[in-house]
């Protein structure tokens, strides 16, 4: 198992597991609508596209769901990679 | 339970399809699509169900969760428990839920069992599910859930059977409810995943169909390129397809027109009906196909679930101007009209955002304004090939598209540049699975949009334009005045009035005259056009583009088109900014700027094109 990094630091095409979502301020309401779309411990995400200009936005797959997330919003999910 | 009337109220996830079981269920023809957030009212419809009883169903907005922070979201919940204003709870909560997205959409079904009160679940496309060899065990599904579960295929005539039968029986128990706080609704990702783990099978998260199609549409490259050609092809079916049939319509009414005259004493009369109704009425209509045209697009691409991977390539492009990916749709309502542009614009959360979007969306290229540049577009730009695939008057219509979306990021960075804050703005958007267009649902499309666009043609157009021609007409000129009898008029006299202030870009009395209808409604510059020249004896026999070409000039032609483009039109745009946003001082704000804009830019136009021919 590999160190936690931040989903936003993850090339296309990478598979990971959510660690947790941190607040960027208290009661940050972005941080807290990850957490109810399924970005909580245990969950797979997968990089699925990487937007065309500025690399940004990042399409987050989390279970069926693809997510456009900024990466300002990626960065707020810390994700373990598993060892390959 | 035997009350004559039960309210049953659709809830769920952005995107589940609850608008469509609507429809199926009350005959509806309410407006469906393949992005989250088409639904932006609650809508009520009612239908009696086989045991005599009258169900009335409530379709609400969707919503992912029952944040108290988010405000739409906070009065969904109100409404479900009856907390809200004028509006009593419902007797049955019906909670759909997508099938091939059930790990995000039962999460949401946890959180509405927790409010207590009685719950049926709605597993919806069931169809695409099976398709994608998902099998669902539903007596375990129930069971664990403690709620009834039921499968329906919104899309299908008799797919939502199962829910009538079960809605039309006894109304379930409500579960006991739950105080909501920060550490329960954590917990109810593990509750849905030990569900999911009892009772789904999932060969594979997605369709292959969506992987395959998306490399190619979310590619950094070929992304934009298609996206780009998307477009291009959009804007030109608009005109290559349209315009046949538009001219053949005007030919129509001409020919309609002339013969009608024949019956009719020459006066005022004959004049109304062969200069007003057959040539300005006439004129419009002949818009109608090209307007179908540009809706049958605007219609498949939002059923296809193309736009929200659009609204992605471009967010960070938007987001330089101040907007934001999601300003993408409502911008792209826009080009059809701007009135549900800026309705839409209620799936923006952050409320800068929003006010961008609202205050850029008139700039986009209504379908009200194609009469106008199609016939001025007509008139003036010859048919040449450029390129030999490409032909000018498409290339023209395309720039003025153009020129609107360039404004718009203009005047967006503008507001950015004013606005400043260092606030966060989210996008945090999903992306539909695609979905092959349903004819049906894109003949309802056109439909209502003829309906409306006759509608608009029958009431304020129709008036518009016999008004036009009374202050055409009358009075008439004094005995031994020398000089065309509508200089005398009402009409001769305001229109060199508001020549003062519109000569420097070179409009004349009539088209300045024209531009006060075409504020109640932009088609009306072509009818009103074509009443003050028919009137004045101007048309001839070659009908209005003939009138156009005889007295006025290229820059003027073009200033106009410019005028079109930016100027601040239809008092229906500015009533909705003032109920969308509450506020006199944004349609003041978004009045005047769009009045200096197009003033100072046809201005440009008219001196620049001047000194080049």
């Amino acid at each position: 198992m590999k160190l936690p990094v931040r989903l936003s630091d993850l090339p296309k095409g990478a598979t990971a597991v959510v660690e947790h979502v941190h607040d960027a301020h208290v009661s940050d309401p972005i941080a807290q609508r990850l957490r109810d779309l399924g970005f909580v411990d245990g969950e797979p995400v997968r990089v699925v596209a990487i937007g065309p200009l500025g690399a940004d936005p990042l399409l987050i797959q989390i279970g069926s769901t693809r997510f456009a997330l900024r990466r300002s919003e990626a960065a707020r999910v810390t994700v373990r990679q598993e060892a390959a | 339970m035997s009350a004559a009337t039960v309210r049953i109220a659709l809830v769920g996830n952005p995107n589940c399809g609850k608008t469509a079981l609507f429809n199926l269920l009350t005959g509806g023809r309410q407006k469906v699509a393949n992005y989250a957030g088409v639904t932006i009212e609650r809508k009520e419809g009612r239908f009696v169900a086989p045991s005599g009883r009258t169900l009335q169903i409530l379709d609400l907005p969707g919503t992912y969760s029952f944040d108290a922070n988010s405000p739409d979201e906070q009065i969904t919940r109100d409404v479900l428990e009856g907390n809200y204003p004028g509006e009593a709870a419902p007797d049955l909560i019906v909670c759909v839920a997508d099938a091939t997205n059930l790990r995000l959409h039962l999460r949401f079904v946890l959180e509405v069992k927790r409010l207590g009160r009685p719950v049926v679940l709605a597993l919806n496309m069931m169809d695409a599910a099976r398709r994608r060899n998902v099998v669902i065990d539903v007596p375990e599904l129930q069971r664990r859930l403690g709620m009834p579960v039921v499968e329906t295929i919104a899309v299908k005539r008799d797919g939502a059977q199962a829910l009538i039968e079960r809605v039309d029986g006894e109304i379930p128990e409500g579960a006991t409810a739950v105080v909501d706080d920060a550490i329960s609704r954590a917990d109810l990702h593990a509750q849905v995943r030990d569900i999911l783990g009892a009772t789904v099978s999932m060969p594979r998260q997605t369709a292959a169909m969506d992987d395959a199609l998306d490399r190619w549409a979310l590619h950094p490259v070929f992304g934009l390129a298609i996206l780009a050609v998307v477009m291009f092809l959009v804007f030109q079916a608009v005109y290559s397809i349209g315009k046949p049939m538009t001219d053949a319509i005007g030919d129509g009414f001409g020919w309609m027109g002339e013969h009608v005259s024949t019956l009719l004493p020459p006066g005022p009369l004959q004049s109304l009906i062969t200069d007003g109704l057959f040539g300005g009425l006439g004129t419009v209509i002949g818009f109608l196909p090209e307007i179908l045209v540009l809706f049958f697009f605007i219609l498949a691409l939002e059923e296809s679930g193309y736009l929200p991977r659009a609204a992605f390539l471009l967010d960070r492009l938007m987001m330089s101007v101040g907007l934001t990916g999601r300003s993408f749709i409502p911008l792209l309502s826009s080009f059809a009209c701007a009135i549900p542009g800026i309705m839409g614009t209620r799936s923006i959360q952050d409320p800068r955002d929003r006010l961008a979007t609202i205050l850029v969306a008139p700039l986009m290229t209504c379908s009200a304004r194609l009469p106008v540049y199609a016939l001025l577009i007509g008139a003036f730009i010859p048919m040449h090939h450029v390129l030999g695939i490409f032909n000018l008057q498409g290339l023209v219509l395309f720039a003025l598209y153009a020129a609107g979306i360039l404004g718009a990021m203009g005047v967006g960075w503008v507001i950015k540049r004013i606005h400043r804050d260092k606030s966060e703005h989210a996008l945090l958007m999903e992306l539909p699975s695609y979905r092959m267009p349903k004819p049906r649902d894109i003949v309802i499309g056109l439909w209502e949009r003829s309906t409306i666009f006759l509608k608009r043609l029958t009431g304020v157009i129709l008036a518009l334009t016999v008004l036009m021609w009374f202050i055409s007409t009358f009075p008439s000129p004094p005995a031994g005045a020398i000089g065309p009898a509508i200089d005398y008029s009402f009409a001769g006299y305001l229109g060199r009035g508001l020549q003062y202030i519109f000569a420097p870009l070179g409009f004349n009395w009539q088209i300045s005259l024209s531009l006060i209808p075409a504020f109640a409604a932009r088609e009306t510059a072509v009818a009103a056009l074509a009443t003050v020249y028919a009137v004045g004896g101007d048309a001839g026999t070659g009908g209005l583009a003939h009138a156009l070409t005889a007295n006025f000039s290229l820059p003027s032609a073009l200033s106009l088109l410019v005028w079109f483009a930016f100027a601040p039109q239809c008092m229906s745009t500015l009533a909705v900014i003032r109920r969308e946003t509450n506020s006199w001082r944004n349609v003041t704000i978004s009045f005047s700027y769009m009045f200096a804009v197009a003033y100072v830019a046809s201005l440009l136009t008219y001196q620049i094109a001047r000194l080049l021919t």
